[in-house]
């Protein structure tokens, strides 16, 4: 037989009742719900911790480390400087070039090395292919996220031209080993400059098909714009960088504004959000920053591919790197932001310590501040738009 | 504003709290008292002419001599400026202020210090492992790291 009784008054007053459109009474609660570690739109092994009430979110607890491989520890335990490159090959895997060069840029910081001109000009070259290579995947898993699955086929096509070009110069095609400490491992492939000018050729229609297909796709733009709005504030607060804070509007790019290698030579532009579709700093915002700065890098390879001096690659890599005690941070641009090294040496041949500021890893930690009051749908938008890989959001 | 006149306005404000600074190096240097690094960094980060808005890299450090630091890699946007400060604490009692309440960015980089090499952060609102399991035991960036044998029953050396 139920029990009939007054309920007690704290009941009544309790914040979880609500009365329903029919006038009846219920129960409702708050619910957490685990997005994640193996889920298809957290791109990677990251768990989300959701807290729900229905379909909104009221707050989101990252959980990361899934992949945590010591990539610090190792570097300090390596018996020289040369060896902590495969490593930094494998945080960012989606731009191992970029990684390589931040972490040779700062050990030649610190040795005071200066690269020849070609070797300058081919890690440029490299640099800007990596990170269209990079923005492709980003911009083609994004369109799977949003239920877009043919953009994704179209951008791997085209990615595998580069791959092929990367193939051509080290043989390898996602983890290359390419930028060592003074030089690079191997000279271009004489056929290498010609190949790769006919690539850009190329690439430039295949832009404004992507554009046509997805970027300014009715059914893409609602699901993107206005979602997830970063306002430049936070964002800098949160010190993201890459498309992230330029989709917020903030004009910045470490290869202009902490200049390094040849950029301030060539002829360029930061792309920033303008909030055509919907308000500066939405997901539509970071997705257009990435669509122009493969332009961008088309422009900046166009350049150097026509600058490019004869030279030896390999003259200037030290016969033994043992750099002064001292210390260092350097940062550098990536596909993703400012990936910085900060190395201490104490005289020996192997670093005393290497730390990786990596771009994911800060960009992701916004995510709880952007993404409260959001649907579940949209969170997915929000986490694809950050473009995060987890290899270095872990290290 | 130069690291020099960076370093005066510091001394002038907090005296004591600026311990050694190293202004010739290539990336110039200033080491403040642990328990006044969020003072300093609260008057670095609203000062109008400093405006170090942009907290690049924090980084923990173990000097192999018994003591910890933080390393706080500063920049501004606003001026274009860079400083880096330092802090550093003894091992047997590795507290320093948190600076995660003035940049949003802080407080998955002071977890993951903590997490990695032990450093206790002062009034972090939520100071917990970021990349090693919660059970974990040590903290494996510190020199001194002995990794535990069994970790769940599992066998951890390899």
């Amino acid at each position: 037989m139920p029990e009939t009784r007054i309920l007690p008054t704290e009941y009544v007053t309790d914040p979880n009742l609500r009365v329903t459109s029919s006038g009846k009474t219920i129960r409702s609660e708050e619910m957490i719900i685990n997005m994640g570690p193996q889920h298809p739109s957290t791109h990677g092994v990251l768990r989300l911790e959701l807290v729900l009430d229905g379909e909104i979110v009221m707050d989101v607890i990252p959980h990361i480390g899934y992949l945590h491989r010591c990539f610090e520890k190792h570097a300090e335990h390596m018996t020289n400087y040369q060896q902590v490159i495969p490593y930094a090959d494998r945080m960012d895997y989606l731009a191992s070039m970029n990684n390589d060069w931040a972490y040779a840029l700062a050990v030649e910081r610190l040795m005071k090395i200066e690269v020849p001109e070609r070797v300058e000009y081919i890690r440029i070259i490299m640099a800007e292919l990596q990170r269209i290579a990079s923005h492709l995947v980003a911009l083609g898993t994004f369109g799977i996220d949003m239920g877009a699955f043919t953009p994704f086929l179209w951008m791997f096509r085209d990615r595998e031209k580069i791959l092929d070009l990367f193939e051509m110069t080290c043989g390898a095609r996602l983890l290359y080993n390419y930028v060592w400490v003074g030089g690079v491992s191997h000279d271009l492939p004489s056929q290498f400059v010609d190949q790769a000018k006919a690539f850009c050729r190329y690439l430039k229609p295949k832009i404004k098909e992507y554009n046509d297909l997805l970027t300014y796709n009715e059914i893409f733009v609602r699901r993107t714009a206005n979602v997830g709005v970063l306002p430049a504030d936070v964002a800098i607060n949160y010190a993201c960088s890459g498309p992230m804070l330029r989709g917020s509007g903030v004009n910045w790019d470490l290869r202009r504004d902490d200049p390094y290698s040849l950029y301030h030579t060539l002829e360029w532009e930061v792309q920033v959000g303008k909030g055509e579709v919907g308000t500066v700093g939405d997901c539509w915002d970071r997705f257009i920053v990435k669509v122009r700065e493969m332009e961008e890098s088309l422009r900046i390879i166009e350049q150097a591919l026509d600058r490019l001096p004869e030279g030896n690659v390999q003259s200037a890599i030290p016969k033994r790197i043992r750099p002064e005690a001292g210390e260092i941070y350097v940062r550098t641009e990536t596909p993703r932001g400012e990936l910085g090294f900060y190395i201490i040496s104490d005289g020996t041949a192997s670093p005393s310590r290497v730390k990786a500021r990596g771009p994911a890893f800060v960009n992701l930690s916004v995510i709880s501040e952007i993404s409260k009051g959001a649907m579940i749908a949209d969170l997915v938008a929000i986490v694809g738009s950050i473009d995060i890989v987890l290899g270095e959001v872990d290290r | 504003m130069n690291p020099s006149e960076i370093h005066e306005r510091l001394t002038s404000t907090f005296g004591a709290a600026v311990v050694d600074a190293k202004l010739d190096a290539a990336q110039p240097w200033i080491q403040i008292a642990p328990d006044k690094i969020d003072q300093v960094c609260q008057f670095l980060a609203r000062e109008d002419d400093l405006a170090f808005d942009y907290l690049m890299c924090l980084s923990g450090v173990d000097y192999n001599n018994g003591t910890l630091g933080v390393v706080y890699h500063l920049s501004s946007i606003r001026h274009r400026h860079k400083i880096v400060l330092k802090a550093s604490c003894a091992k047997d009692a590795p507290h320093v202020a948190s600076v995660s309440l003035i940049w949003g960015t802080a407080d998955w980089h002071e977890r993951e210090a903590f997490d990695l090499m032990g450093i206790i952060f002062d009034g972090h609102p939520d100071l917990r492992r970021i990349l090693l399991p919660a059970d974990w035991e040590g903290h494996p960036l510190r020199k001194d790291y002995k990794v535990q044998e069994f970790y769940n029953g599992m066998r951890v050396p390899y």
